[in-house]
């Protein structure tokens, strides 16, 4: 099982994870307070400043999917899977126009949740459910990619095994991962993410310049990549399409996925946790001109697929390409390193997402359809159970669902949480639709999505819409017909329901309401 | 005003056609690359603009 390991990168990797073990623990007592409540167990107190929240909402967006998947799918494909560029530059402007507003709106009411928002909005249950729900759902397959990418670098340090065995060092990670989101709750992976990102920062700086210097320059990668990615396409008789730029066919689908996934991103439970945990609204509008330093990271970490076709890595898994483009050409102790970033790199954000579905389970499932007579403590227990159940669950999403491309994952949750874009993001700025409007809509989204994305074989993120002859992302299929059935039944519905908030509610707080 | 400020980053991503090309090259990377990574500033500095013209 062992007879191969890499022991001087193997070392060097468990040392690094033992250190944020403790720190996972130690940051139980990081800006003190009760973690038997779920605003500190589950939002840290909400009192996060920039700097903070510019690691933690940095931490979960770019995860295994920025080190393992996209550049995966430039080693594979070329420069359709460079798709996740426009895709990090849609989200900003987005989050600078939309978060101030549900920040403002959540504070005044005490909302956690995207659900909680919903509710209070459309006065409508059973739109609270399904925005629950989705968030749950779609929060699986992203945390099992995180977890594909952990096993791809254990694996690459020489660990081997078969069967259930195989998985053993994985389920040891997250076990421990485990327990100490179980105890400190979104403080442990708070802290964690400084270490991460300064990990992420050394490997990716040591990277971009290390490898292209010893492979002559930028421009002679691109030629060695092109020309690896020509004879791909020759070899499979030109069926599959790979280049250093895009065929005509892969436009639509190129922009649609970007598109799609900006949708997306920022609805789920997650997403929503970092950034109702910032301490204000302008800690948010800070963070979006601020978070971009990250897509630049996002850029030149895709091209490693790039580096590994022009230093000749040949794996049969995409996914191994990184990995094996550390192995070929840094020292060992130095592999460790860079796998370690990436092991906790993919830690960090799963205990992030696990939060965020507990929080969104206990307050918005739980609460109002088994137990509403639940206190603050109680609420605390619940989420801690139930972040423990996501990550379970997440993990038999790995062990019983193979896939090809982890980004594929990925793409299937991003397909799913577009569909709550317009309960959500809509009502910040109109109550004109329906509730039971929105929630049809939601419900045509999803089936169409879960219909055009099944396949015997696996799931497919894009599809050819009414026999045209480009393929769209099925989340914006799906998303523009959920649009179009909850626009036609919100103008023939009358809406009634009972609206909680006042436009007043959603504008800045002043400055000396803001807690310290 | 600022809504179209904000979009303006996000409608140049839409114009694949425009920069689906290889040259001009700069430092070796194709057009199509080095154009969607500067443009990742140059959104975050309209982003920045626009929150300093709402302070004041």
């Amino acid at each position: 099982m062992i007879d191969h390991l890499n022991w001087a990168a193997t070392a060097v990797f468990i040392g690094f994870f033992l250190l944020v073990t403790v720190l996972g623990f130690v940051a139980a007592h990081w800006k003190r307070g009760d973690l038997n409540d779920l605003n500190e167990w589950g939002l840290g107190g909400r009192r996060f400043g920039a700097w903070v929240s510019w690691f933690l909402i940095g931490g979960d967006l770019y995860t295994a999917y920025t080190v393992i998947a996209v550049p995966s799918v430039l080693y594979a494909v070329g420069a359709y899977g460079f798709f996740a560029v426009p895709y990090t530059i849609i989200i900003y402007p987005l989050l600078y126009l939309t978060f101030p507003r549900l920040w403002a709106v959540a504070h005044r009411k005490n909302y956690l949740t995207a659900s909680d928002y919903v509710l209070g909005r459309y006065g409508n249950r059973w739109l609270e459910l399904a925005v629950a729900f989705t968030g749950i759902l779609a929060t699986m397959p992203y945390i099992a990619l995180q977890l594909v990418g952990m096993e791809r670098v254990i694996e690459a340090l020489g660990f081997e095994g078969r069967g259930l065995m195989s998985h053993l060092p994985l389920t040891v990670a997250f076990v421990i991962l485990a327990l100490y989101t179980y105890r400190s709750g979104l403080r442990a992976p708070a802290m964690i993410a400084f270490v991460k990102d300064i990990m992420i920062y050394i490997f990716v700086i040591a990277a971009i310049v290390v490898i292209p210097a010893k492979l002559g320059g930028y421009g002679a990668i691109f030629d060695a990549a092109g020309a690896a990615l020509a004879k791909k396409a020759a070899l499979s008789g030109s069926k599959a399409a790979a280049g250093l730029l895009l065929t005509p066919k892969q436009i639509v689908p190129f922009i649609t996925l970007a598109f799609g996934s900006g949708l997306a991103v920022l609805m789920y439970p997650h997403a929503m946790t970092g950034m109702l945990s910032a301490r204000s609204g302008n800690t948010i509008r800070i963070n979006a001109v601020a978070l971009p330093a990250y897509s630049v990271m996002l850029a030149l970490i895709a091209l490693m697929g790039y580096m590994a076709l022009a230093v000749g890595v040949h794996v049969k898994n995409p996914q191994d390409a990184v990995p094996h483009l550390i192995l070929s050409v840094f020292p060992d102790w130095f592999v460790g390193f860079c796998f370690a970033a990436i092991a906790i790199g993919a830690l960090v954000p799963a205990a992030i997402m696990s939060i965020g579905a507990a929080n969104t389970f206990t307050r918005n499932i739980w609460k109002p359809f088994i137990h509403p007579a639940m206190n603050a403590q109680e609420e605390a227990v619940i989420a801690k159970l139930m972040s423990l159940i996501v990550k379970v669950g997440a993990l038999a999403f790995i062990l019983f669902v193979p896939t090809k491309f982890a980004l594929d994952l990925q793409l299937l949750g991003g397909m799913w949480m577009a569909q709550i874009f317009p309960a959500v993001i809509f009502g910040l700025y109109t109550r004109w639709f329906n509730g039971w409007a929105l929630l049809a809509g939601w419900a045509a989204g999803m089936v169409i999505g879960t219909w055009l994305a099944w396949t015997p074989a696996a799931w497919v993120p894009v599809h050819n819409v009414f026999g045209s002859s480009f393929a769209v992302y099925n989340g914006i299929t799906a998303f523009l017909a959920n649009v179009l059935v909850a626009a036609v039944l919100s103008a023939l519905l009358p809406n009634t329901a009972r609206d909680d908030t006042r436009a007043e509610d959603y504008a800045d707080l002043p400055d000396a309401q803001l807690a310290e | 005003m600022k809504y179209l400020l904000l979009t303006l980053p996000s409608l140049a991503t839409l114009l694949v056609p425009f920069y689906n090309v290889a040259e001009p090259r700069l430092f070796g990377f194709p057009f199509f690359y080095w154009f969607l990574i500067v443009l990742i500033p140059l959104s975050s500095l309209v982003t920045y603009l626009v929150y300093k013209g709402e302070k004041r």
